[in-house]
């Protein structure tokens, strides 16, 4: 497969497994506002994701629309990284879960803004408006509950420490990875991740929390499509419609 | 041409005819599908109209937020507007750069949500420029906005996401009302 519909379908995914999680707290969030916030990101990912899969669609070249690329691809063709498709659990673990991925995120973007495909530096420039209010929410409330009662904050430290394993897959530049650096078109690992990690620390130390050894073993496999057995089960909801009843239309 | 044919070429004639300046004030008409006191014009929806080689009116529109689920509406609405004044062909253009900024919207607009219970975007564009917290992070989370209904000041954010991606949620702690603030972008 070509590199950059490699990398493209990375974007489109991550946003598209994360979105399909959000929206499953439809209606079930700890709060009214809580749950507003968790499907208005939700929504936001959602469009980014048509952004993406289109874009990869056409550069495949293959006749696949973003529909198709959502609905009928398995999970061995998925490209998302592991963080995403971890479960929702309990509000510490989706909330920490949401600000790790957008702080990423946020670098990221930032860094795509430059991308030499102009293409991708527009998606970028639209989804960093948005992902810079998920990254200040998310911010907030790691703030807010980490340095809140002793219970909120044994519950985040330990939906930290849990998820902690997932966060350096991103960093784990691979050669699809690498390719994109080449042409200009992806920024480079080590930056990003050291824009992260100062971000993470920064809020971590706010919130009262230990941030666990940036060094330690980090989970992988996600981009290259070896998920864990949840994926199945996320596409399985997902792509039941299209499956079951192929070519529906709304 | 002298006699064109009856049927086909009416439509394509009634653009001949078409000024884009006229569709822009047909245009100012169309209300915002989620927000229906203020028009896509005045809320920097519209990017541009042009006539192109084949007398094609080319409306270039561009998203407020990536999912924004008002778009397909607003397309159709568009098209149907222009449709109803008689101009025959019309192509609805997507463009995302420069991205949507709340900064487009004009100051009808803002007055018009202002009466409508919204209170307007204050800040200029946010500030995407750093990740820095601290100070900065809280300075910015707190823009001066005042209450629709009294006019005060002394208000505080309930939540960053309201009833839509683009609005906040309020109180205000002087009239004690709930409102939404349109949030800059």
């Amino acid at each position: 497969m070509d590199a950059k519909v490699d990398y493209l379908l990375r974007q489109g995914d991550n946003a598209l497994i994360l979105s399909q999680q959000l929206s499953q707290l439809c209606g079930k969030g700890p709060a009214l506002e809580e749950d507003m916030a968790l499907t208005n990101v939700a929504l936001d990912l959602l469009g980014q994701t048509r952004l993406w899969l289109t874009y990869a669609g056409e550069r495949e070249g293959q006749g696949r629309d973003e529909d198709r690329l959502a609905f009928l691809r398995d999970t061995r063709e998925f490209r998302n990284v592991l963080l995403v498709e971890q479960p929702n659990g309990d509000y510490a673990q989706t909330l920490t879960r949401q600000f790790l991925f957008d702080s990423w995120h946020y670098v990221l973007l930032r860094g795509l803004l430059q991308s030499t495909d102009a293409r991708i530096a527009e998606i970028a420039e639209k989804s960093l408006k948005e992902v810079t209010y998920h990254l200040r929410r998310s911010g907030d409330l790691v703030v807010r509950l980490g340095d809140g009662t002793d219970v909120s904050h044994r519950k985040m430290q330990a939906a930290l420490d849990e998820l902690w394993t997932y966060a350096g897959e991103m960093f784990i530049y691979d050669d699809v990875d690498l390719a994109m650096v080449e042409q200009g078109v992806a920024p480079a690992a080590e930056p990003l991740r050291a824009a992260f990690l100062e971000h993470v620390a920064e809020v971590l130390a706010e919130a009262t929390l230990t941030m666990p050894a940036p060094g330690a073993y980090m989970q992988r496999g996600g981009k290259q499509g070896r998920h864990g057995e949840r994926h199945g089960f996320i596409l399985a909801e997902m792509q039941f419609l299209q499956r079951a009843y192929p070519d529906a239309q709304w | 041409m002298d006699t064109p044919a009856v049927t086909a070429s009416a439509d394509v004639d009634a653009n001949v005819d078409v000024d884009v300046g006229q569709v822009w004030a047909w245009l100012a008409e169309v209300a915002d599908p989620e927000i229906p006191v203020i028009s896509i014009v005045d809320l920097g929806i519209v990017r541009a109209v042009d006539i192109d080689a084949g007398a094609v009116c080319v409306v270039t529109i561009t998203p407020t937020y990536s999912g924004c689920p008002a778009m397909d509406v607003i397309a159709a609405d568009i098209e149907q507007a222009l449709r109803a004044r008689g101009v025959g062909q019309v192509r609805i253009a997507t463009r995302l750069t420069p991205a949507w900024s709340t900064d487009w919207m004009s100051a009808v607009g803002r007055v018009a949500l202002t009466r409508y219970g919204i209170a307007p975007p204050v800040q200029q564009v946010i500030d995407i420029s750093g990740l820095r917290h601290g100070v900065k992070r809280h300075a910015i989370q707190a823009p001066d906005v005042a209450c629709p209904h009294c006019g005060s000041h002394h208000t505080r954010l309930t939540s960053q996401f309201g009833s839509t991606p683009c609005k906040a949620l309020y109180q205000c702690l002087d009239c004690r009302e709930p409102f939404d603030y349109f949030k800059c972008h």
